[in-house]
């Protein structure tokens, strides 16, 4: 029996729009389990964005009970879930945010300091995962000397470097071509090999393709199953 | 202390923000660099002043109260009887009476009119031990008046004796002969200059007794009185002059024709009001100048957080507590009116040194208004970032990630 990451129970999100009520989410659920794969796949609007914002912690469901790695997510203070998000949590974002003004390595480093590792041990990580993702030569550029594919490279470095439980990655493909769309899927896949967890959260078939196991999102209700575009 | 590296990667960043806003930080520390550079420039030039003066005041003697009689038409002066009255009050440790006279003196063939002669007695040497730079005081056998010796002054060497400041020097001083046995020592102080008389051509100090046998002097025109350490010198001046009144019989209207009362101490008390005083206004306008900078300051760390809206999600997003957000910013708005406060450190002694110069005072800093000005650009640095940084870790993750 697989080790069971998140799993997520009747989870509904309203939001109160002057006198209308709105129901992003209805009556979500969902388990991942350590080592999947999994992509979110949805069009605009339907929903994906806050399913992903609650999956990191950067928000709370309405009602329903979420569950990531044994915590019950519910009732908790900001200073918690930042705590949980840097131990839990490896965000991964369409446009990179990377800090401009800090090098690779840097911007690697940031949530190992929030996560109070030493700085030696830091160090240690950050070559680590500079190496994992390819970019070790790079390490003292800044974000404004490397391309876009690379951006995105030292952007997974800084998710994976905390040993988060779930890799959640938001369009990670979005911003780059085709071509270098295509290596950072492959280190995806790498990732994934080496045991970690991934959820990707995606409007594009092709890139949803690329997981294990798909789940669509539509108008605030799940599916599992890969369907044909909608 | 795991914190550390939180402190050392936002001292970094901060300075990062300051080099790469270098115009805009500039601006907003210029407030501070102000506020922080007249305090110190100011209280330093103002104690230098008054410092100076005090040094003149106590090396004159603290301690001494002179009193300058000159007499009514009735009593021309101060008898023996009523010195020992004086000397009678209580805290009076001793009276010296000073004889004096302005004669002419005779060197070589050179006659020269309107020089001071000064009468002292042992008493005033044993509480002026820093009246000569050279030579000897009178033994008590000169002290009687017996044998002609005499101290000169600087400008009686000059002006007298054609600059011959030799010891054994001799000249007439209303036709005796006297000796130089001393030379006095230069007297620069505020006080010596309140009582100088600018036609004398020299001073010459000679014992007592001779002033008296040369004058056949009655009564002593000036005298110098000593209290002790515990005395409260407003107090004895009080009582000094309750005695000289009645002595003199006049009352407040006529008192400053009969005699006048110089008290060194209750002048060093004026002062110390004065500088006091001054240090406050002066500290008071410059905090005002620190509060506008304080201003400037909230208000960069105010567009500084709005520019960083999405950095701080990010931020939040890999884990940032608020706590560690709102420290972030706070060490950002401390180290920028921290900077501000060293550069105006820097300025306000400069501004010291050179007020000094052109003032001729002495240049003495003031490590109070350093560590004032460090404190206060410190504290403001706190005051004026708390709501900024407390804004930044109050951002929605989410708002904060998807602001453009």
């Amino acid at each position: 029996m697989a080790e069971e990451i998140l799993r997520m129970h009747h989870i509904c999100k309203d939001y109160v729009m002057g006198d209308e009520v709105l129901h992003v989410l209805k009556n979500i659920d969902l388990t991942v389990n350590k080592g999947e794969y999994l992509a979110v796949l949805g069009p605009s609007g339907s929903g994906k964005s806050t399913l992903m914002n609650i999956i990191g912690c950067l928000d709370e469901q309405t009602s329903g009970t979420y569950r990531l790695h044994g915590t019950r997510i519910a009732n908790k203070t900001e200073a918690e879930l930042s705590h949980i998000r840097g131990k839990e949590i490896g965000f991964i974002f369409q446009s990179y945010y990377l800090l401009q003004r800090q090098t690779a390595a840097q911007n690697v480093e940031l949530p190992l300091i929030y996560a109070d590792m030493p700085a030696r041990k830091r160090r240690e990580r950050v070559n680590e995962v500079l190496e994992l993702v390819g970019l070790t030569d790079k390490r003292n550029n800044y974000p404004n000397q490397l391309s876009g594919g690379q951006q995105q490279r030292v952007a997974i470095a800084r998710a994976v470097a905390t040993h988060p439980s779930i890799l959640l990655a938001d369009e990670p493909t979005g911003a780059l071509d085709q071509h270098t769309g295509a290596q950072v899927m492959q280190l995806f896949h790498t990732l994934n090999e080496e045991g970690n967890t991934i959820i990707m959260i995606t409007h594009d078939a092709h890139i949803a393709a690329h997981a294990k196991r798909i789940v669509r999102i539509l108008d605030g209700v799940i599916s599992e199953g890969a369907l044909e575009d909608a | 202390m795991h914190n550390l590296s939180v402190i050392q990667q936002s001292i970094r960043m901060a300075l990062d923000n300051i080099r790469h806003n270098k115009m805009r930080s500039f601006l907003t520390m210029l407030g501070i660099v102000i506020g922080v550079a007249s305090v110190i420039g100011l209280v330093t030039i103002v104690s230098s002043v008054t410092g100076s003066v005090m040094d003149q005041f106590a090396s004159l003697g603290a301690g001494t109260i002179t009193v300058t009689a000159q007499g009514t038409m009735n009593r021309h002066g101060l008898s023996d009887k009523d010195l020992e009255k004086i000397r009678q009050l209580d805290g009076v440790e001793a009276v010296a009476p000073t004889a004096s006279m302005q004669t002419s003196a005779v060197y070589g063939k050179t006659v020269t009119d309107s020089v001071t002669v000064q009468g002292r007695d042992a008493v005033y040497f044993q509480h002026n031990d820093d009246t000569i730079q050279s030579g000897r005081y009178f033994n008590p056998a000169e002290m009687t008046g017996e044998t002609n010796v005499a101290i000169v002054d600087a400008d009686f060497v000059e002006n007298v004796l054609a600059g011959n400041g030799e010891l054994g020097t001799t000249f007439l001083l209303n036709g005796y002969q006297y000796k130089v046995i001393g030379i006095k020592s230069a007297d620069d102080s505020v006080a010596s200059a309140f009582m100088a008389d600018s036609s004398s051509s020299g001073t010459v100090i000679v014992p007592y007794e001779n002033v008296l046998k040369m004058t056949s002097m009655k009564n002593v025109s000036s005298l110098e009185v000593y209290y002790g350490d515990d005395v409260d010198s407003a107090d004895l001046e009080d009582r000094l002059q309750q005695l000289l009144d009645t002595l003199f019989d006049v009352d407040e209207d006529s008192r400053d024709n009969a005699y006048s009362i110089l008290n060194l101490q209750s002048l060093m008390d004026t002062m110390n009001t004065i500088q006091d005083m001054l240090s406050t206004m002066l500290g008071g306008i410059a905090s005002i100048s620190l509060l506008v900078g304080g201003i400037g300051i909230m208000n960069m760390m105010l567009v500084s957080v709005s520019e960083r809206t999405k950095e701080i999600g990010l931020r939040k997003a890999l884990g940032a507590e608020p706590a560690r957000i709102q420290l972030q910013f706070l060490i950002e708005s401390i180290t920028l009116s921290l900077l501000g406060g060293l550069i105006g450190i820097v300025l306000g002694i400069v501004i010291a040194l050179v007020g000094s110069k052109i003032l001729g005072t002495q240049f003495r800093i003031s490590y109070g208004a350093i560590g004032l000005g460090a404190g206060f650009s410190a504290a403001v640095g706190i005051i004026f970032g708390w709501m900024p940084a407390k804004r930044a870790s109050d951002l929605n993750p989410i708002d904060a990630l998807r602001a453009e």
